[in-house]
């Protein structure tokens, strides 16, 4: 399935990332699936996006990791907020 | 009741004389600004890099303000936060309230600020001597969160 993924504060500036389309395995049905897959990615990724370092938001609301993920969702990951 | 989210500076005098001309029933507005400080508990500050989530953002601040607008008689809210890069003394953010007592308003700038906070996707970054560090969202401001529902009951 695609998934529109976007990254911000502390995972955006280390991954030298902002967004991308990942075609995700179809077995992945969790966003704790879903990190746990890109952290197959490398060292930097396997660090910045460690369950406890990251918060996420599924097509814009906050989720936790047990919520689940479906085709064309638009998903953000990001370090915790600190606005204001 | 609006937000904005922008680059440019605000001027606190024009957005209160809007408010306060959009209504004869306001009796009282409060006003918070959120500044740039040149120092953090690690040391010097010389900017701080600011960023949010577009689309996100916006619909997190709306719905703080709904919450508000529930629980208090609100005559107009407005909040305007900064992104970018900003520099000490710098203004960040504008929460301004108007309702017919002082109460509500001085209740519900604070309850918009606080849920600010913990609430909207927006991301901070301090530029040091030493480079920077992302700041993350501190549990005294989740612990504040509490007491807002802590005093559900007594909501006017």
């Amino acid at each position: 399935m695609k998934i529109s993924l976007l990254y911000f504060g502390r995972p955006r500036e280390l991954l030298a990332l902002s967004n991308e389309t990942a075609d995700v395995p179809d077995d992945i049905s969790t966003l704790g699936a879903l990190l746990a897959w890109l952290r197959l990615r490398g060292e930097v990724w396997n660090r910045e996006l460690a369950d406890n370092r990251v918060r996420c938001a599924i097509n814009q609301d906050f989720s936790g990791l047990d919520a689940g993920i479906r085709d064309s969702d638009e998903i953000a990951i990001f370090s915790p907020i600190s606005g204001g | 009741m609006s937000v904005a989210i922008q680059e440019q500076d605000f001027d606190v005098a024009a957005e209160l004389a809007a408010m306060r001309n959009s209504s004869n029933k306001i009796g009282g507005m409060v006003t918070f600004v959120g500044l740039v400080r040149d120092f953090s508990s690690d040391g010097r500050v010389d900017s701080i890099h600011l960023e949010h989530y577009p689309g996100m953002s916006e619909k997190a601040l709306d719905n703080i303000i709904s919450v508000a607008s529930a629980r208090w008689n609100l005559i107009s809210a407005r909040v305007i936060h900064r992104v970018g890069l900003l520099l000490p003394n710098e203004q960040i953010v504008l929460v301004a309230t108007a309702s017919q007592h002082r109460g509500e308003a001085f209740a519900a700038c604070e309850f918009i600020i606080d849920y600010l906070k913990t609430d909207a996707p927006f991301w901070k970054k301090e530029l040091t001597p030493d480079g920077g560090n992302w700041l993350e969202t501190k549990t005294s401001d989740v612990q504040r969160i509490k007491h807002w529902s802590a005093k559900n009951g007594e909501a006017a």
